[in-house]
């Protein structure tokens, strides 16, 4: 939201040569101020109701979240649903049970036992990792400052590929056939047109061909809250909740890690003070 | 223990000689405890210290993650992930593992750059030098099978690159590659051997650590001015040492919990920073990822491999020489596996009388562009293979060649270096000279 930051993505490697992709791909992931960065952040439970509301009307349609349980949604330091709606939430799902029927199987209503079904369509990756599981960080230069002092991750990326669709770029319409996809400023991995590649094999415009359509346009959900559902607060919404599924215990991390940030730092206070009692009399002394 | 005249261990009630008679682990545990340590050690000591405590902190953590993760293709990212998210404090102990690798390789970069300037590979203590190394060596295989286990992209393809590099050498390349793999391709029969190879292989680190600390215990350590210690009399041994209890613990346990200070803050606040996002998606073999990059404390040897393409007329007029049998392929091998052999073969190479770096005006110089060198091919190996980074890869690898190869061996032929003070004393009396106002000090009697 505050800066642009152009990463060079996805440049094919002479051990890995991929013809989709030429070199100097690029792809434009913006900076989100989300309340899990920095050391002491941590997630703002109404955002990853309103981003688990817009998964489940929305994302869930074509993608799983099959490594994440229902019980997670009681968690403290996630949603935090309170138990009788995580339990009513996880009866929403069927699930096939093969213990059923003397061993034949059957569905069943999900327990919070159960984790959330897989992803319904075979082009449609699975999404409880995907905010660990994409770049947006490690630029620029490949020196991963961005991340270092923006705090930028996997969730200023999927919150600019959701708000990344744009009119095709009036090279891209030179092409016969026409692209299949949707243009995407954001998304690097995806089809390219030659058209858009310059003599020096440059990319013209940012981004790439993704096959997903645009699966927000804003004010797609109402949110009891009355949060604002535009398209950037629902992209920053899922992107929130998706950083959530994939490292459920961000917030005990940060936790434990100050802890024992500060506990080792008085350590060495206290080991600098021995250690120097200790030296003084060899250090300094008098012939 | 021989080398510096000491105190030795002298059971003295009835109980301790009968044991040290049948087994005198008391007295190994003193000598080695007590071992006269030149004094003017400096803060580029420690790195032992750290080295020896990470590699028990990946012991540990590693066995209690072994009792969660399952070995096999189809389960292995999940239990991964159940490691994560299931266990109590897995997340946390996953970490630690995951960014200790990185401490053990910081650690270790320090530890070997030290040796290099002040000279600690030079004779006596070569043998110390070639134990470190082997365990540089067994250190990366570790870390590579390592990375594996999680069996997401990068570890199933970066597998495959590794792997490949050995497919590179002529004749017998392929026959290699599969007997490593225990199959045609990267698959269960690797995750199974390279699961069994990362839980031994640290305790082979183990075991040579002793080794490697058995070898400098017989030769003394070296020290920043590369003065020997003298050994003339105890009481001369004395005037150039401490013992290691208290003096050294204490302080390399100060400089322990100062590192583990920022290895806490990177594992609590920026666990992932240092790895790669693609080891989050499930490994599948039909997707090649985009771009392959080993882990960042690989990438200046995979810099080197990636430099000598077959456009550089070195390659060309080897591959001419040897009929076409060692092609670039082949040859980006040698040179990667030849930059850890040059560093090995320093203390041959290096002519100098002189040992420690700091009395070598010229070598500091050439030294000092080594460590930028260094760090230039981590950079440019995570960059992708393209101008300009092809030429900055290729330079940067020359001069780790022409440093080992042609610097360290002229230098000490050309270089004039400065005067060293006669005793270990005189440096540590010069760094710390005597008190003007003359008060007694409470310096034990020595």
């Amino acid at each position: 939201m505050i800066r642009h930051l152009t990463l060079s993505a996805a440049a094919a490697l002479a051990l890995s040569a991929s013809p989709v992709l030429a070199a100097g791909a690029e792809s434009e992931v913006e900076d989100f101020a989300f309340s899990f960065e920095g050391p002491f952040g941590s997630f703002d439970q109404n955002q990853l109701q309103r981003g688990l509301k817009i998964y489940t009307e929305i994302c869930s349609a074509c993608h799983g979240l099959e490594l994440v349980a229902f019980r997670n949604l009681h968690d403290e330091g996630g949603p935090h649903l309170p138990e009788d709606q995580m339990r009513a939430y996880a009866e929403q799902y069927e699930v096939f049970d093969q213990a059923l029927f003397d061993g034949e199987g059957d569905f069943r209503p999900a327990t919070p036992a159960d984790k959330f079904p897989g992803s319904a369509l075979s082009n449609a990756p699975d999404l409880s990792l995907m905010a660990k599981a994409r770049a947006g960080f490690h630029g620029p230069y490949g020196t991963g400052l961005a991340q270092l002092f923006k705090g930028m991750g996997g969730a200023e990326y999927i919150a600019s590929l959701m708000t990344g669709y744009h009119e095709e770029p009036e090279c891209a319409l030179e092409m016969d056939p026409p692209m299949e996809g949707y243009y995407n400023v954001a998304f690097a991995a995806g089809g390219f047109p030659e058209t858009c590649i310059d003599d020096h094999g440059k990319h013209k415009v940012p981004g790439s061909w993704i096959s997903m359509a645009p699966p927000l346009w804003g004010e797609d959900v109402d949110f009891d809250d009355g949060h604002s559902n535009s398209l950037e607060h629902e992209a920053e919404d899922i992107a929130a909740f998706l950083m959530w599924t994939a490292e459920p215990k961000l917030v005990a991390r940060k936790q434990a890690g100050l802890t024992g940030v500060i506990f080792l730092t008085l350590l060495s206070v206290l080991l600098y003070l021995t250690n120097k009692k200790l030296w003084a009399p060899h250090k300094h002394k008098d012939e | 223990m021989g080398g510096i005249p000491h105190d030795h261990y002298e059971p003295k009630t009835g109980g301790e000689k009968w044991l040290h008679k049948r087994l005198p682990v008391v007295s190994l545990i003193y000598d080695t405890l007590m071992i006269p340590t030149p004094k003017n050690l400096n803060w580029m000591w420690i790195w032992g210290i750290v080295l020896a405590f990470t590699l028990v902190l990946q012991i540990v953590t590693g066995i209690v993650l072994v009792m969660h993760y399952t070995p096999h293709v189809d389960l292995a990212f999940t239990s991964v992930e159940h490691i994560m998210r299931d266990v109590n404090g897995g997340a946390m102990i996953r970490y630690f593992h995951m960014n200790g690798a990185s401490l053990f390789f910081v650690a270790v970069y320090a530890h070997m750059f030290r040796g290099l300037y002040y000279g600690s590979y030079k004779a006596p203590r070569e043998v110390t030098w070639i134990i470190g190394m082997l365990m540089y060596l067994i250190m990366m295989g570790t870390a590579f099978m390592g990375y594996v286990l999680p069996w997401g992209q990068m570890s199933f393809h970066g597998t495959a690159v590794i792997t490949g590099l050995f497919g590179a050498i002529p004749f017998v390349g392929e026959s290699i590659q599969t007997w490593l793999l225990g199959a045609g391709a990267v698959g269960q029969p690797a995750l199974n051997r390279f699961f069994s190879l990362h839980y031994l292989l640290p305790f082979v680190l183990l075991g040579l650590t002793m080794v490697h600390i058995w070898a400098f215990h017989t030769t003394g350590n070296n020290n920043p001015t590369g003065v020997e210690v003298r050994r003339g009399s105890k009481e001369e041994a004395q005037k150039d040492t401490l013992p290691f209890w208290p003096y050294f613990v204490i302080k390399d346990l100060f400089a322990l919990a100062v590192i583990l200070v920022v290895f806490t803050a990177v594992v609590g606040f920026m666990p992932n920073y240092l790895g790669h996002p693609d080891n989050y998606i499930p490994a599948n073999p039909l997707a090649t990822p985009a771009h392959i990059v080993p882990e960042w404390y690989f990438l200046p040897f995979y810099a080197i491999l990636r430099a000598f393409t077959a456009d550089v007329w070195v390659v060309q007029i080897v591959n001419f020489l040897s009929f076409g049998i060692i092609d670039a392929k082949f040859f980006g091998v040698l040179a990667m596996f030849g930059a850890i052999a040059v560093m090995a073969l320093a203390p041959w190479l290096d002519t100098s009388r002189v040992r420690s770096g700091r009395y070598r005006p010229m070598f500091k110089w050439w030294f000092a562009l080594l460590v930028i060198d260094f760090i230039v091919l981590m950079w440019v190996g995570a960059r992708p293979a393209e101008f300009p980074y092809d030429w900055i890869s290729l330079i940067a690898s020359t001069y780790w060649f022409a440093y080992f190869l042609v610097i360290l061996p002229l230098l000490g032929v050309i270089e004039k270096p400065l005067p060293q003070p006669a005793t270990i004393e005189d440096d540590f009396n010069a760094h710390y000279p005597a008190k003007a106002d003359g008060k007694a000090s409470a310096a034990p009697a020595e």
